[in-house]
Order: structure tokens, then sequence, then C-alpha cells
């Protein structure tokens, strides 16, 4: 594996009238949206609007109640190696960082894996704790550990759910630059954030999601100039939503 | 209560002497039970790990089960394993009722549900942390309980050391299947049974410091090997 761009294989990816349902409890109803290759798509909304829900059905972690969730490519497993995901708190094994990355390449068949994982470190900024355990990092250099292991498959897309979100400032930066490298190298961003000044600095596009449902789908620049929904409005002038 | 000190002072002696007889019983209790702790746990870690993964129905009836049978009385696993070792069971033909390998087999029967439980619950919770991650990373179910259990080995060890504990210190399984016979199947706990029933409680007693000094030291050992682990491993 080397760090050239990926070829697209499963983009663009069509959903629609995606639901999903706790029991009684509707999480998210009725979403529609397209996702093409190359792009960086911003998830925002407050607590509990649905966007980790979203990127769980996107990337197949759950099984959604209605709806599709389609492809270009069919194929379960060229669909799931084409994917990657970085969760809110990274998921570290116990082994060193470098090995946290090889675990990863294993299981996606890699032949060469102390190269790869090394590359991967070594674009994250952290070849030189390769060698230290993982949970012993800190909360970002962890987080730069999780995208070393998500970049060294090449995914097509990348999912993030708010990878930020406990983060200091130079911690958040230093996500945001790999974010940023690794959309340069092809890579199609979807990501969720209720953190507006990281939205305007990576996205493309808006999808806001209110209560479920999506109400905004919209280019960066006119959402942040011209919210259409009332929702999008009020979260974007830090008014409370319920 | 002339026996209390009186027992820790041949205790002591039987040490400092290297007691032959003494080493001799030892190292086969140390036998039988570390061959059991090691058979039990090479077939309860991947049966615990895929009960752990594993959801169909009745699992939760399986867990039960598997949870009381931490609390299996040792006679019975003793007479249980003698019928079927004996010349007209099913196993028979191995020969091998009143030998150590009988009480290697009592003694894994015996603590096959402690550690198959105790890891179970471990690996689940675990799993509970860990499925996001794995799945995403389109980890195998057989991948994915590797994984699992390599993570979770420093806190396996407790589960190995309970079930090392629950071996060494039982009597009636391998009083029944081994017989204890001197020099050949003889082992602390049935030493220190015999003993009693002579009358010579501080030897006995002794025999149970012995025993308990050596289950305290091994304990100790692996807890200064997990902890050394942890910290350089986080």
């Amino acid at each position: 594996m080397n760090a050239a761009a990926p070829t697209p294989r499963i983009l663009p990816l069509a959903v629609r009238d995606l639901g999903f349902r706790i029991g009684d409890v509707t999480v998210l109803n009725g979403v529609s949206l397209n996702v093409a290759p190359g792009t960086r798509n911003i998830v925002m909304g407050a607590n509990g609007a649905g966007k980790s829900v979203l990127l769980r059905l996107l990337h197949g972690l759950l099984t959604p109640t209605v709806g599709s969730v389609r492809w270009s490519q069919a194929g379960d497993a060229a669909i799931r190696r084409a994917q990657a995901m970085v969760f809110q708190r990274p998921v570290m094994l116990r082994r060193s960082v470098r090995e946290n990355v090889e675990f990863a390449l294993k299981l996606a068949g890699a032949a060469e894996l102390r190269y790869a994982a090394e590359a991967a470190l070594d674009r994250v900024g952290l070849l030189q704790l390769a060698d230290r355990p993982a949970r012993l990092c800190s909360g970002g250099e962890q987080q730069r550990v999780a995208l070393a292991r998500a970049w060294a498959l090449q995914p097509e897309v990348l999912f993030l759910d708010e990878p930020t979100a406990s983060l200091d400032p130079a911690a958040t930066r230093s996500i945001e630059e790999t974010i940023a490298a690794m959309h340069a190298h092809g890579t199609t961003i979807v990501m969720t954030t209720h953190d507006l000044g990281q939205a305007r600095r990576l996205a493309d596009r808006v999808l806001f999601l209110h209560h479920g449902r999506l109400v905004e789908d919209a280019a960066a620049a006119t959402f942040f100039q011209q919210p259409a929904s009332p929702e999008a409005t009020a979260f974007m002038r830090g008014e409370l939503l319920w | 209560m002339q026996e209390i000190p009186q027992s820790f002072s041949l205790a002591w002696s039987l040490i400092a002497s290297l007691d032959a007889t003494l080493l001799s019983i030892a190292a086969l209790s140390l036998r039988v039970s570390g061959v059991a702790v090691l058979a039990a746990t090479l077939l309860a870690l991947p049966f615990a790990a895929w009960l752990a993964l594993a959801r169909f129905p009745g699992r939760q009836g399986v867990i039960a089960i598997l949870n009381g049978m931490m609390g299996l009385p040792p006679v019975v696993v003793g007479l249980l394993v003698y019928l079927l070792l004996s010349r007209a069971g099913p196993f028979g033909a191995f020969g091998i009722l009143f030998t150590p390998a009988a009480m290697m087999v009592a003694q894994a029967l015996l603590i096959f549900p402690i550690i198959a439980a105790l890891v179970r619950q471990v690996v689940e919770d675990a799993w509970g942390e860990y499925r996001e991650q794995l799945v995403s990373l389109n980890a195998s179910r057989g991948q994915a309980m590797q994984a699992l259990l390599w993570d979770m080995r420093f806190t396996l060890t407790t589960a190995v050391l309970a079930g090392f504990g629950r071996a060494i210190a039982e009597v009636g399984a391998v009083m029944i299947v081994g017989g204890n016979i001197d020099g050949v199947t003889r082992v602390m706990t049935t030493a220190i049974a015999l003993e009693t029933s002579k009358g010579d409680l501080p030897l006995a007693l002794a025999l149970g410091v012995v025993l308990i000094a050596m289950v305290v030291a091994i304990n100790l050992a692996a807890q200064m090997i997990k902890t050394t682990a942890m910290k350089k491993h986080g």
C-alpha cells in the first residue's frame, strides 16, 4: 500500500428515505442524500439530532429500519474495504502504536505491514511514537493513531464521528490538518461535528440534522451565509434547539 | 490449640529441611493442577470468547448453566470421572484410573466452568468497548475473538489463577479418581486429609500451611508479572 489517491470504487453513495428506530423512539426519519467522490461533507446538528446514528448507518454498523444505503458498486466485502471510520473515543488495542496500525492492515489483507504502518504514522507525525504502547498516548495522539490506522487502509470514504470532541485546540488543529491531508489524497470525508468553526474550516457541504430529519443540505458557503431552515439559522446564532 | 503454633514450626522445619516426601507431594500437586489448568484454559478461552460474541436462542440459559457450574461439587466431578474411567466405563480402555492423569482430567473438568465463565464475562465487557472498531475494520468473528483475548490477557490471568486456586485446593475429586496412593497419586490435599484421619493434626496443618504458602507465592508472582506488564503495555 502507498499514499496514492484511491481509485473511485464505491462512490457515489445514494441514500433514500433512511429511517432508524430504537423501540418506539424514532432516531432518524426520511433522510435522503447523495455523497459524491472527493467531497468533504460535514453533518451538523445539536446533540441527539441523529448525526452519529446516520454515520453508523452509512458505514454499515447499524441496519436501517427503513430506506436504503446504495453504493455504486455491489458486494459487501468490496464496500466494506473501501471505507474506514474514526470514532469520537478512539479504541486503542493494548499493543504498540505501530501494531495498532499493523492490525488494521493485517485484517485488510495487506502483505507488507511494517512499512505501510510506519508510512501512515509518518503522515500523521507519530513515527517517533511507533513503539510506545498506544494506550499510554495522550487523547490527541490516540486520535491521530486512529487516523493513521484509517489512512493506512486508503479508504475511498472516511467517516469521522466528532473526532475532536474532547481535544484541546492544538490537538484539534493537528487532527484537522490530517483530515485535510487525507482529503487532498483523494479520500471523501463524511464527518459529524457541532463545532461551527470546524465546519467552516473543513466543509464543502453541510448536512444539517434536527430531531432525526435532514432539514438542510447545502454547499458550505451557502449554508454559512444564508441558512434556509429556521433550525439551522437558530443553531448558527447559538440558540438552544429542542 | 497447641496444634497451630506447633504446625507452623513443623511446616517451617519441613520446608527448611527440604523433606523429600513433602517435595515429591508438592511437586505432584503442582504438576497435576498445572496440567489441569493448562488444559482447561486451552479449552475455555475459545469457548468463552465464542460465547461472549455469539447470539443465539437460549444463550442466556447456557450462560446461567456455565455460571452455575462454577460451584460444581468436586466429589460429584470425581464420581463422574471415576465412572467414565473405570474398567466398565466408556474410557476404561485408557487404564488411567488411579493415576495422576485421571486427577488431571477431574481437575480440568472441575475448573473449566470457572475459567470459562470468568473469561466470558471479561471478553463480553471488552466486546462492548471494541465492537464498533473491530466491525469497522472488517474483523471476522474469529479475528475479533483473538484480538479480544490478546488484549484482555492481563485481566484473564485472574480467571486462570482462580481456576488454579480451585484445582490445587480441592480434595474430593482427586481422592476418588487418584486413590491417594503413596508415591503415586498422593497430593497435598489428600495427604492433609489422610494425616487428619490418622489424628496427626500438627502434620496435617503443617501441610496446609505449605499448600497455602505455595498458592500465595504463585499468585504473588503472577500478580507482579501482570502489574509490570500492564504498566509497560498500558
